[in-house]
């Protein structure tokens, strides 16, 4: 079984709260937490409402290993159509509330509607109540967490919430959950604040003991631990170095993208790299890394935590910052690193800081910022709109304050908060966004990596690594090396990683143990868990069907198949250093070539055969 | 003639004395082969997984060539690594 065959309905319109049995015929077909929560969002919202209306509806769901010990799973998944995109939006988190959403027997929770003023959800095991949270509002995540834990007096309740940047419409906000956990992209916070819903407090004390066969759950389990342990990248590299180790590799393979996306290499990378984490601090001898940290029930340990320099300018006056929480990782480095041109370790990790207490995405964030500093410099954006601040690529103060005023919603920060897209469309040039479907990219350049140029263009979500790593291949050689200047063979690995990706974040386990795991690690844990035969097959058809139900979803919403490409500066301007020195990103080349290994037409579309093969709802 | 040489990660404390941000200078003959490198500098071969020259990628089975670089090559070797 794994599931708990429970979720929650949540109507914040009438303050009511009920409980339903699990669809076990969508389970089937979608497992759960991603696939499942989106077939029941599918299921229940109009593809062209108001993201921010009380029409459209925010869904918190585990997957079946959540809560049990398998390595890795405590994962669980925050799914609504996006304001940031307009497409669905899934955003993954660690830390411990998806487990603890699971021991408290459910497996999921759905909102809809909106409350008249502020709330918050409070769940012990079977009994769920709303709150009042006008105390909360106004409150930044780590407020709120401190108050809400100071009330319950027990430190084993699990919160998930909203910062300010949220509650000031901030198109990219996260719900954060363990204080620096974050379900980060696609601005899924901002749709909780819509809700006026500041919280989710949940505690669960009924551990998760419905396993289909135990005893073999717990040898496949084992044998999966093993495999972990004993590979050199998750059982060694990522626990020492999390992934900001990537950031040497990154710049030395010309794939970095700097200063708005302009360069592919940036002079500064060892400066704010995993290694210079490392590096005793000339202040007081301390390394930026505290030390590394583990999620529910794993057993990599990639987490970073970390500390700013007491002495640095933005906490010198800040004793509330000379803390160890959540440090850098590798995608949040770079937005807020390269992308804006500052090699200031202390000042990433400052505005990494307020990303985790106020709940924005540091991705987007640092890629608007980026955006902004290009304005900046050829004068669409003056000093007259930053209040006096010079937007300028490289400053450490202009990035930590634009992380202050994002987080509040203050003056210039309302601007940067309409995320990349929609910033460069309010100064003029549109062009200037580096996004797909009004998301900011992540750290890999599709010039010097053509893989991740299609799975970014093709991405259900908008520009993500997250939905299609083929990085994992092209550079690091999992699970086989290819060339990332090469467009032969990338179609078909990008449609792979999209597909077993979708399966895996239906689960309950982190896509990280794929730098170790196979599908044939990860189904027989599944099959022994849940009821059914769940072979590595099936989990791929699973995989492939939530593909083209997301993708239905985002056509229904009016994102048609043009919108497959890429900014036309990763189209039509050369890289100008490292080996893909005068490569643009060939997207035409490997796109029709996707399309028919997906089954659609050549215009994008789904073909009936394609709805039939997969069962599409609708 | 001169190279440089990097290493990275679990790698890094294989650098000779001085290295800065990962990086050395260093003296290698014209027909040196990539593993003479490797195993001069004492990298475990088994983890000499990701080596590049000037950014671009050399597998396992040509690092037994000579001449593969040139004055002013940059050579960087990394562990099995990943991140995302």
């Amino acid at each position: 079984m794994a599931w708990t065959r429970k979720l929650l309905r949540v109507n914040l319109t009438n303050g009511t709260v009920a409980e339903e049995g699990l669809n076990m015929g969508w389970a089937n077909d979608y497992l759960g937490q991603r696939g499942l929560a989106t077939r029941y969002l599918v299921d229940e919202i109009d593809p062209q409402c108001d993201p921010l209306g009380p029409d459209n509806k925010l869904i918190m769901a585990t997957g079946p290993l959540t809560g049990t010990n398998a390595s890795t799973a405590g994962r669980y998944s925050v799914i609504c159509k996006s304001p940031l995109t307009g497409a669905v939006a899934c955003s993954n988190s660690g830390g411990f509330i998806g487990a603890e959403m699971k021991m408290a027997g459910w497996d999921m929770v759905i909102f809809e509607g909106k409350a008249a003023s502020p709330v918050y959800l409070h769940i012990v095991d079977g009994v769920a109540k709303l709150e009042p949270a006008d105390d909360l509002w106004g409150k930044s995540v780590w407020e709120a967490d401190k108050a809400l834990h100071a009330k319950f007096q027990d430190p084993q309740t699990r919160i998930a919430l909203v910062g300010r940047s949220a509650e000031q419409g901030c198109l990219y906000a996260a719900v954060v959950n363990d204080l620096h956990r974050a379900a980060g992209r696609s601005g899924v916070g901002t749709v909780m604040a819509s809700k006026n819903l500041k919280a989710v407090a949940i505690r669960g004390t009924q551990g998760v003991g419905n396993i289909e066969d135990p005893k073999k759950f717990m040898e496949t389990v084992k044998a999966g631990k093993a495999v972990l342990a004993e590979n050199a990248v998750t059982g060694q590299g990522l626990p020492t170095y999390g992934t900001q180790v990537l950031m040497n590799v990154i710049n030395e393979v010309g794939a970095l993208p700097t200063r708005n996306m302009r360069e592919v290499q940036f002079e500064g990378a060892s400066k704010v790299s995993g290694e210079a984490m490392h590096e005793p601090r000339k202040s007081d001898g301390k390394k930026n890394l505290t030390t590394n940290g583990a999620c529910f029930s794993c057993t990599i340990a990639c987490g970073r935590i970390s500390t700013i320099d007491r002495t640095h300018f933005s906490v010198k006056d800040k004793p509330e910052y000379w803390i160890n929480s959540g440090g850098l990782e590798y995608e949040a480095a770079w937005a807020l690193g390269p992308d804006t041109g500052v090699d200031d370790m202390d000042a990433l990790t400052y505005a990494n800081f307020l990303c985790n207490e106020d709940g924005m995405d540091p991705i987007s964030f640092g890629s608007t910022v980026a955006a902004a500093m290009e304005l900046y410099e050829i004068g669409a954006i003056t000093d007259s709109h930053t209040g006096g601040m010079e937007l300028k690529f490289g400053s450490a103060e202009a990035l930590c304050w634009a992380a202050e005023k994002v987080a509040k919603g203050e003056g210039f920060g309302k601007d940067l908060g309409l995320g990349s897209k929609k910033l460069c469309e309010k100064y003029g040039h549109p062009e200037l966004s580096m996004t797909v479907k009004g998301q900011e990219f992540p750290a890999y350049d599709p010039r010097g990596m053509q893989g991740m140029g299609l799975a970014y263009a093709t991405s259900n979500r908008g520009a993500c690594h997250l939905r299609g790593y083929t990085a994992a291949s092209e550079i690091l050689g999992i699970p086989e090396k290819t060339d990332p200047l090469h467009t032969e063979g990338k179609p078909g690995l990008v449609k792979a990683f999209q597909d077993a990706t979708a399966a895996v974040d239906s689960s309950g386990l982190c896509v990280f143990t794929t730098f170790a795991w196979t599908l044939d690690d990860i189904a027989p844990q599944v099959d022994a868990a849940c009821e059914g035969d769940w072979s590595p097959d099936r989990m791929l058809e699973v995989g492939e069907r939530i593909w083209n139900m997301e993708r239905d979803f985002n056509m229904k919403a009016g994102i048609a198949a043009s919108e497959d490409t890429l900014p036309k500066r990763l189209l039509s301007e050369s890289a100008n250093s490292g080996p893909a020195k005068d490569r643009v990103c060939d997207l035409d080349k490997m796109l029709p070539e996707y399309y028919a290994a997906r089954g659609w037409s050549s215009d994008g579309s789904i073909t009936s055969e394609t709805r039939q093969k997969f069962n599409l709802p609708g | 003639m001169k190279i440089t040489l990097k290493l990275y990660a679990t790698l890094s404390d294989l650098l000779p004395a001085g290295a800065v941000a990962n990086a050395s200078s260093i003296e290698i003959d014209e027909a040196a082969t990539l593993n003479h490198i490797i195993d001069r500098y004492r990298v475990p071969r088994e983890l000499a997984h990701l080596v590049l020259i000037n950014g671009v990628f050399v597998c396992d089975t040509d690092r037994d060539q000579p001449g593969a670089l040139v004055e002013g090559d940059v050579l960087a070797i990394w562990p099995p690594v990943a991140g995302g």
